[in-house]
């Protein structure tokens, strides 16, 4: 009974395996699984923009104008049809100078925040990957708080808070990729280099405030939490060329940040090549951060939250995971937006408390319930 | 058939030397082993193969230098088994696979993409898995839903790094036979790292030996597992039985160790 020799082992799997390749002409069972997973992310896409859609047209109607709806969409289509609707001054004011640049710019940097998670997340094989644990948040919020503490900075004028945190959340990406690259670009080096960045940049904006006059200290503050209240039609343009320019090369990329999910040895076997891909990606990540949080101040959890629930739903894809995250962000975003202007009305809170408020009950729940699944 | 010819490898982690001047050929449709102690290189060879590590030295796919080959052309023909079995955040067992086409594809899948990656899921028996999360997955699933992503690289030269290390008895024979038949199948070559020698002495169809980042004897298993090479290369005293139509070993106690109470 023991003697059964290699050959014989060997030969008993080859008949099994030729019998699976004689029955591989069905194996259309697994393939059509397949295009119905497919399906259901396509699904998935539609609600999230109608979502987005409906939210925004709803979202614009609120405020403590108390513009009817009807003013609302009449100041909207005047613009485009003016020989059919009419609108005041006033109406046009509160709904283009208003309402809808902030609304626009909330889904874009909802967009922008989502995709830099998703993608950070996967390069860095880190679930908790996002803009706060590479320190590029806390570089901004010292840029921020240079220009307003001390009004030192490297433009000056109206642009000199937002040049500041642009800057030096540029300078803290270089720091972070410079540092992983004396030890060997790995994620585990980018974490830490990150997460050293982030302590050094805290602390100096805690001297700062420290140092600061009571109002710089509460406008420094302000800033720090995160709002769409600074929005304009200039600096949704910038966010938007932005993330128009680099979303489409990090979907070009899509099957190498999946390989890099799976390991950089895998990924290398699999033609990748690792660090080029690593630095130029986290390098355009850094850009769309930078162009965001530059304008809003660091908003909380919707580079975190938004790729979790996103893959919750349609698995880790890249090529589906980054515009599902976008989506996914920009209805996040907008709602914690709408909710902030109206929650307390008139008063309006800035956005990233709100944030915060509804992304850690959420995060919560999916390490207690999901984390399995996820990490 | 694949021939691999490896002259004068050399590789150093810092300054300590782990391959140290290696020759080696792997030729025609055969299942290699590499075995020998921890440090001895095994893992590190299998890297150097696939370009994942850079070493000195020559390594010939069917007489092209690899070097000069780009990482694209490469991965068309091997295919990796890494030893761990990490994968993106909640990926299915047909996306894991689907990777595998990485090589192949630019951007869009084709249906024959999607086609090879159901087949290969039917052909190591892993349809039924296929919508499920990797990492729901048992250590034996895990390890052939690599081993499938590999043969969706279509490789002519899989590398396996102790493709059954962490499974029970009973996977370790699973991925093993697989492995096998899949060579003798599919007419390629699979060179792969081992710390079991009774299980490369039931698959292998040649052993390389390393010890010392060189090959210390290369050839069939009955002629390389005998007592004299394992005292030698290992350090230990065994028995090696012969009764079984293949060389079978009981280690007794490692050389420098105090005999065991009865012994």
């Amino acid at each position: 009974m023991l003697k059964q020799c290699r050959g014989c082992i060997v030969s008993s799997n080859f008949k099994t395996i030729r019998a699976a390749a004689s029955r591989q002409s069905t194996p259309g069972g697994t393939k059509e699984e397949y295009r119905r997973f497919l399906g259901k992310k396509m699904l998935f896409f539609v609600i999230l923009i109608l979502g987005v859609i409906v939210l925004a047209s709803f979202s614009v109607t609120l405020g403590s104008a108390n513009l009817s709806v009807n003013e609302v969409y009449s100041a909207i289509l005047a613009r485009f049809l003016p020989s059919y609707f009419q609108t005041t001054r006033f109406a046009n004011t509160i709904v283009w100078g208003l309402r809808l640049e902030r609304i626009l710019m909330g889904i874009v940097a909802g967009m922008g925040l989502s995709v830099a998670g998703a993608a950070m997340q996967g390069i860095l094989k880190n679930p908790l990957a996002s803009e706060f644990t590479l320190g590029v948040s806390s570089a901004a919020c010292f840029g921020a708080a240079l220009a307003i503490v001390m009004g030192a900075g490297f433009v000056g004028g109206e642009y000199l808070v937002i040049a500041n945190s642009f800057i030096f959340t540029l300078i803290a990406s270089f720091a972070v990729y410079g540092l992983a690259k004396y030890k060997g670009i790995s994620p585990e080096t980018m974490i830490l280099a990150g997460i050293a960045i982030m302590y050094l940049f805290s602390a100096m904006t805690s001297f700062l405030q420290y140092v600061g006059h009571a109002e710089q200290v509460q406008e420094v503050v302000f800033w720090m939490m995160g709002s769409l209240g600074r929005a304009s039609w200039d600096k949704l343009s910038m966010m938007t060329i932005v993330l128009a320019l680099c979303l489409p090369y990090l979907l070009l990329k899509s099957w190498d940040i999946n390989a890099l999910g799976a390991g950089d040895e895998t990924a290398k076997s699999l033609g990748v090549n690792v660090e080029r891909t690593r630095v130029i990606c986290m390098m355009l990540l850094s850009l769309i951060t930078a162009s965001i949080i530059c304008f809003t101040g660091t908003i909380g959890f919707i580079g975190l939250v938004a790729p979790h629930i996103t893959r919750m739903v349609i698995g880790g894809d890249h090529r589906f995971l980054l515009p599902g995250s976008a989506l996914v962000g920009a209805l996040l975003l907008l709602g914690s937006d709408t909710l902030a202007r109206t929650v307390l009305a008139p008063v309006i809170l800035p956005v990233g408390i709100m944030t915060s408020f509804l992304g850690v009950p959420f995060f919560v729940y999916l390490f207690m319930k999901r984390r399995k699944e996820f990490w | 058939m694949v021939k691999i010819t490896i002259k004068d490898l050399t590789f150093s982690y810092n300054s300590s030397a782990i391959l140290d001047g290696l020759d080696l050929v792997v030729e025609g449709s055969e299942v290699l082993g590499l075995v020998g102690p921890n440090g001895s290189g095994k893992t590190t060879l299998i890297k150097c193969i696939d370009r994942i590590l850079k070493p000195k030295g020559s390594i010939l796919l069917d007489g092209q230098e690899i070097d000069r080959m780009t990482q694209q052309e490469i991965a068309k023909r091997f295919g990796y088994v890494p030893q761990s079995s990490s994968t993106p955040l909640s990926t299915t067992v047909f996306d894991t696979v689907l990777m595998g086409r990485r090589p192949h594809i630019s951007w869009r899948v084709s249906d024959l993409d999607l086609e090879k990656v159901a087949e290969t899921l039917e052909l190591l028996r892993l349809e039924d898995l296929a919508m499920r999360d990797f990492s729901q997955l048992s250590g034996g699933q895990k390890q052939k839903v690599l081993l499938a992503r590999a043969l969706c690289q279509e490789p002519n030269v899989l590398l396996l790094d102790e493709p059954t290390s962490n499974l029970d008895m009973r996977h370790q024979l699973e991925v093993m036979e697989m492995i096998a038949a899949l060579v003798k199948s599919k007419k390629i070559s699979a060179v792969m790292a081992l710390h079991d020698l009774n299980l490369a002495a039931m698959f292998v169809d040649k052993l390389a030996i390393l010890k010392g980042g060189k090959i210390y004897a290369a050839g069939t298993p009955a002629d390389l597992l005998n007592a004299k090479n394992i005292k030698e290369v290992y350090g230990v005293e065994a028995v090696v039985m012969e009764n079984l139509h293949r060389p079978y070993i009981v280690p007794l106690r490692s050389v420098n160790s105090e005999p065991a109470c009865g012994q």
